[in-house]
Formats: structure tokens, sequence, C-alpha cells
């Protein structure tokens, strides 16, 4: 398993919450995950309805078992001064060059600059060890950019060290590119079962796969149970109307004959059966789809209720039987 | 809200929002003013922005008005369809419009990189533009860091606007994580372009590299050398390399993100804000109301996609989960009593959910079906005890099932809705009903489109 998890995926899939979910699963069984967020929205904070984020490491969820997940926000200024502070102890050139502004130039429009911050960040959590050596945090999650952008997020380091032929950007640059690039990094693509996200999910694989960078799973997100198998679903479109009416009355729900309660439900009922039909169709092709890009899919739940903080656990709960089986197959 | 109010919404979902505490955002009288100008698509990523930025460009088309869309990243069929899925930049006309109101659509892809380099063509003189486009410092600038998306969308636009071919500019805004992000990179990037600090790093350059650097200061010189430590002697020669070489287009990039500034301010321009009825897009959406206000940009509403409806409303979703168990019972056991469903105790369909949160309209209309029910006993009671096939019992289960599935997302929708409602009662809203699949062609963008327009 590797330590680095970088969730990306379409947007509107729910790429953060499943990017929570999966820091919450890593962390059971008295494990320390960190969950990052690059992108500045303080969207971890609103799925654990807590304040916003600091530019600090907090605990923010305890898992079962006594697992612990932190959060942190990364801002790409405070990582830009931590790093000068870091590498070269520029106090008051550091402040210098805040008040010029090449601060928020070098973080905004710098080609580059802000992402290999944000990666260069979340890499030193991944490489911290503690007085004994041991890793500070088990797993790191990141809640990375779509997957439009995750290959040039991913990849910026290597344009970065071209640009920068040599000196300490250069170097760190490289350094952070040897994590990403190695087994200790997987990157994982959330989608749904449309047609949208599966193609974008399988052109973001494929990019991945040039930059060789390591691709990780595909995570259905939100999938919904099939409620009726193929052949009630062909029934239901056939002449069984009658019938199904005097069911619904023998189920309590009015009378059957024509103009009767339940008589009345059998066309909208036979109508969302049949678009259900229809989608089920779509998912059977986008299943396909996604069968052929070759990596190991998880499915999640779609939480009928919307998504709360009980839901996230449910979440987890679903992606933890999963490793958990994935273990399981390794081992044997 | 009375349960009465609340009742007209759900059996409205599918058709014309009926609730009148909410005033419905009607979009052909929008599309058919020749004083609309401009109408900018905004809203999260995946809520079906460019989709409906294109059903919009259609139906405007067909209703008699020359209008342009500008898509920025159309999924490949939608952009097949409408015949701009090659990159050129420029706005193609597109085939299988009924033009026989008057009207022509044109459409185009944003390229970015290629729009920045007109900007540069355009601004420069030759052999300049030339030293500024093969400057690898301007390459990986132009290729897309985060800002120069939003700012190329909004070039386009604005050239579009000045080529004044077209009465109708539709635009799609970049799949930013916030929708915010539009409005603020362009601004953001024209003042560094502009800024002080590009002049710094100007400055040895100008002066003749190194040997100008004697007549700086020393908190000047510490800083070039800070950075010239810190990105590498080279990097920075190319970074100043390319200032120098844009210095006469600085003023240029300002002037034109505050043209385009005051041209979103303008009162031909429509902002449309777009969202689907879930927890993220709506928030992102009430963002968005607030800030085109605070920005004085002209709001014409939201356009909510992916709205469920349901042809039964009447039958909330915990009657039909316990009238599914009811049957699924008498599949296996050919129970006798069908009445005796116990209820709310069936929690197989949907494990997630197992207790729908049935609302005040819901368990009105029960309480209400049952009365009238308990009028006509015969009717229950004849009926409700006859013989039911296995095969349909459970058939009819499934259909329940689904059934009950569908009034939780209803009432999910519904809720989401509210609070966005809450906030903004002043915003004009349209609904477009959920479709199965994806629209990738012009007959599913017409489809869209009387949706949009509850046609």
């Amino acid at each position: 398993m590797s330590r680095l998890q970088v969730v990306s995926g379409k947007g509107g899939t729910g790429k953060t919450t499943v990017a929570a979910a999966l820091a919450l699963a890593l962390a059971t069984e008295g494990k320390r995950t960190l969950l990052v967020e690059v992108e500045g929205r303080q969207g971890i904070a609103q799925l654990f309805e807590t304040e916003a984020l600091p530019y600090e490491e907090r605990k923010i969820a305890v898992a079962s078992g006594g697992g612990e997940v932190y959060a942190l926000a990364i801002d790409a200024e405070r990582a830009l001064l931590d790093y000068l502070q870091m590498f070269y102890k520029l106090g008051s050139a550091g402040r210098a060059l805040k008040k010029l502004g090449a601060i928020d130039f070098a973080t905004t429009i710098a080609p580059g600059l802000r992402d290999v911050l944000l990666t260069g960040k979340a890499c030193e959590a991944v490489r911290r060890r503690d007085k004994k050596g041991a890793y500070v945090y088990d797993y790191v999650v990141m809640d990375a950019p779509p997957t439009g952008r995750i290959t040039k997020f991913l990849n910026v380091n290597d344009e970065v060290a071209g640009l920068a032929k040599f000196g300490p950007i250069h170097n760190q640059a490289q350094a952070v590119m040897r994590v990403l690039k190695s087994p200790e990094t997987a990157v994982h693509f959330v989608t749904l079962l449309e047609e949208m996200p599966v193609q974008e999910t399988a052109d973001g694989v494929a990019e991945l796969r040039a930059a060789e960078l390591p691709v990780g799973k595909v995570l259905v997100n939100m999938v919904r149970p099939q409620l009726l198998d193929e052949e009630a679903l062909r029934a239901a479109a056939g002449e069984r109307r009658t019938a199904v009416a005097q069911a619904l009355s023998a189920a309590g729900l009015g009378g059957a004959r024509r103009g009767g309660h339940a008589e009345r439900l059998v066309d909208p009922l036979l109508e969302q059966a049949a678009e259900h039909a229809q989608r089920v169709e779509l998912e059977r092709e986008q299943r396909e789809a996604l069968a052929g890009i070759g990596l190991d899919t998880y499915e999640l739940p779609m939480l009928g209720e919307g998504l709360d903080l009980a839901g996230l656990y449910r979440l987890a709960a679903a992606l933890r039987t999963h490793l958990g089986a994935d273990r399981a197959q390794g081992a044997a | 809200m009375s349960s009465q109010e609340r009742r007209a919404r759900e059996t409205g979902l599918d058709t014309v929002p009926v609730l009148d505490t909410v005033p419905v955002l009607d979009v052909d009288p929008l599309l058919d003013d020749p004083a609309t100008r401009i109408i900018v698509c905004c809203g999260s990523g995946g809520v079906g922005k460019t989709t409906t930025a294109a059903a919009l460009g259609v139906r405007a088309a067909e209703r008699g008005r020359r209008a342009v869309v500008l898509t920025i990243d159309p999924a490949r069929r939608l952009a097949q369809s409408m015949g701009i899925d090659s990159l050129d930049n420029v706005p193609r006309r597109v085939k299988g419009i009924d033009e026989g109101a008057g009207g022509e659509l044109h459409a185009m892809m944003l390229d970015m990189k290629r729009t920045f380099d007109e900007v540069v063509e355009a601004n420069a003189a030759p052999d300049r533009a030339r030293a500024i486009l093969e400057n690898p410092f301007y390459q990986s600038l132009s290729a897309g860091f985060a800002g120069t998306q939003e700012y190329m969308a909004m070039e386009k636009l604005g050239q579009l606007r000045a080529r004044d071919e077209w009465d109708l500019i539709v635009v799609d805004t970049p799949p930013s994580r916030s929708a915010l992000d539009f409005l603020d990179a362009p601004k953001r990037l024209g003042s560094f372009l502009d800024g002080k600090f590009i002049r710094v790093l100007m400055a040895p350059a100008k002066v003749g590299g190194r040997a100008g650097m004697k007549f700086l200061n020393v908190g000047m010189s510490m800083m070039t050398g800070t950075l010239s430590k810190l990105m590498g002697g080279q990097l920075l020669r190319d970074v100043q390399t390319f200032v120098a070489a844009m210095d006469t287009m600085f003023g240029g990039f300002r002037t034109r993100a505050d043209a385009t500034y005051r041209l979103l301010q303008a009162p031909g321009t429509a902002f449309l804000v777009v969202a689907a009825p879930e927890r993220d897009a709506l928030r992102e959406a009430a963002y968005f109301v607030e800030r085109l206000a605070a920005e004085e940009m002209p709001l014409a509403g939201l356009v909510l996609n992916r709205v469920h409806g349901s042809g039964a409303p009447q039958l909330s979703a915990e009657r039909a989960l316990a009238a599914a168990e009811n049957l699924g019972q008498r599949g296996i056991v050919d129970q006798g009593d069908g009445n005796a469903g116990p209820r709310g105790s069936s929690t197989a369909a949907s494990p997630e959910t197992p207790r729908t949160t049935a609302r005040g309209g819901a368990e009105d209309t029960r309480t209400e079906d049952t009365q009238s029910e308990g009028t006509q006993p015969e009717d229950t009671h004849a009926e409700g005890d006859g013989e039911v096939a296995d095969d349909v019992a459970q058939l009819t289960a499934g259909l329940l099932r689904l059934h009950a599935e569908r009034m939780q997302v209803l009432a999910r929708e519904q809720r989401t809705r509210d609070r966005f409602t809450a906030l903004h009662p002043e915003v004009a809203v349209t609904e477009v009903a959920a479709l199965p699949g994806d629209v990738h062609d012009l007959a599913g963008l017409r489809d869209i489109g009387e949706r949009l327009s509850h046609r």
C-alpha cells in the first residue's frame, strides 16, 4: 500500500469526499493519516463540519480502532516562506520578497512554482520521521486537483527541473519527483458511472501513464443499487399493467380498478422503471469502458440521504472492505 | 411553509415549478431580447455548464439570433456533434441548425495557448513577438498554470465582442474548482504582468545585466541575488528576458483585463449561474450570486440541472417501502393478510438509508389517501386480499423500491434547494429535469433548450 495516496477526479464526482473517506479508512487499527488539501477551498473543513483549517496539521477525526486523521490545508505562500526559511534562513530577505510582491508572484504566476510547493509539502509529510526514526504519518492522502489537471500538477516538478536546470529549485523538484514516480505514490481517480467522467478518467489514466506516474485505482462513487433485475425490467415494459395494479392493491395501496389509487400508480411506476432500465444499461456500458482501462475498481455506494459525517464514515467502511479484500488477495 | 405548498412543489418538479415564492426564470425573453449581447454560464465543475451554454446557443440561433458559443472544455462527442472538435481557435458555423428564423450558430472551443500567442503577436513587433514566443518561461506560462485559462477565456470573449459579427455571445467558463476563480484570475494575471515585482526583475536586464546592478540599492541586489540562488541563474535570466520582451505589452494586459471586467458589468451582459441540486454545487452557486452582486454584475438567474421528478409524488418513500416489504413476504410465504406490512421495517432496498425522513407533504398525503379509501371499504378489502402471483409480487415490490429511492432523491434535492432559496429568495430559477444519459447531439441540445424554457 503506497504511503502517498493521491485522489483526483472530475468535478462533481465527490473527489474530496472520497479522499476524506480514504484517510479515515487507512487510519483504522491505530494508524495515523494526514489528509492534505491543495486547492484552498476548505472542502475538508466543510466535510468534517469544523471551522476553516489553518496552515497547520490538526487532528480532525478519530477512526475506528483508535486511528487518527490529521488534516492540512496547504497554503502556497506560507509553504514558500517556510521553505525559504528552512533552506536559506532568509529572515529579512524573505520579508523583503513578500513586500515586493515576489512571494505572490512566485506562488500565483511563476509557472508551476505553486504546484511545486504543494507537492513538495505533501512529499515532505510522507518522508517525515519522528525522533525514533518512525514515520510520523503512516499514510498521506491528498485531495488533488481534478482529472484534467492532475498530470500537469504532479509532473510540474519535472517541468520546473527542466526550466531551472540547476540550483536549489532544481534539486528540490528532482527530490519531489523521485517520491511521486516511485511505488510510494498511487494516484486514484474518482468517477461516476456516467459518460463524461468515465471518458475523463480514461484520458487521465493515459496521461499519467505517459508521464510514468504511478496509477492507482478507479474509485466509482455514488453507485446506486440495481433494484430490479433485467428480467423484471423487461416484464415491467411488457403488458403486466393489470397484474401490477392488483399487486399494488394487495399491498394496501388502494383500488386496482380503473382510476383507483393503485391503478393510478402503475403508469408513473412503470415510467420510473423504464428510466431505471435505461440508466442500468448506460451504467453497464460505462462499467465496460472502465474495465477497458485495466485498473482495479472499487465501487462506493450512493448515500441516499446526502452526505454528512455519518455518511463519510459509511464510505470509509466501504473502502475498508475493499482494502481488506485486496490485502487478503495479496496474502493468498 | 405549509404542507400544501410543499406538495405543490413536489408535484411540479418534473414540469414547471409552481412555487410562487421563487421567481421562475424564463430564458426565451432573455434569448430573444436584442439588448442581450453576452450570456455567461458559470458554476462549479460537473454541473453541466458546457451543455447549458451549447443548448442556449442552439435555442437562440433557432429563434433568430446570430449567436456564437465559446466553450472551454466540451465533451469530445458534444464537440464533434457541433463540428468544433478541431482546435483552430476560430468560431465555426454549426451545421444542422434550423436557420428558418434568420439566425445562425457559430461555435468554438478555446485554445488557451493559441489565444495567448495571438495576444502577443497582436501587440508586439514581429521580432519581439518571436523572442517572447520562443522563451521557455513564456512557453510554460502560456501552456497553463492556474489562471491562464480564465484569463484567456475572458480575452477571447473580448475579442469576439470586438469583432461585432454576432449579436449574441454565449460563454462557458473554465472548469474551476471554485466558480469565483474566473472573475479573479484575469485581474490577478493583469496586475502581476503589470506589477512592481516584474519591474524589479526587469531592472538588471534593462540596464545591461550584471553591470547595472551597482545602480540598484543594496536590498534590491540582495533580492535578485536571492532569486538567482533560488531559481538558478539561468531561469532568472529566462524570466528577465521574457519580462524585457514583454515590456511594451504590460500596460496592455492591465487595460485589457479592465476592459473585460467592464464588459462583464455592462447592461447587455447576463450571468446564468448553473448548478445541480447538490450541496456543494449549490453552495458554490450561492457564493457566486453574492459575488456577482458585489461586483455589480448582472445576474439573470439560476439554472438548476438534473432535477428529479416523479409522476406519483402522492406515494411516500416510507409507504412504498412498506408495501414492497408486504409484497416481498407474500412472494415468499404467500401470506394472506396483505395489509399488515410492518411499517418502516423494510431496510433491504437501501441499506444506506434505512429510514426515510418522511416530509410533511408525504405524510399528509398518506393520511388523506387512507381516509379516502376508508370511505370505499370494498376497494381495499375486496381487492386487497386477492392472490398475487410470485413473479408479479416481486416485480411490483421492485417497482415500489425504485419509487422509494426516487422519493428519497426528491426529498434530498428539495432540502438542498430550500437552503439556497432561503439564502437568495430573489434569484429566479429554471429547472431542467434529469436525463438518463449524456447529451451529444443537436437534438439533445434542442431538448435541453426546451426544458430550459419549459416549452
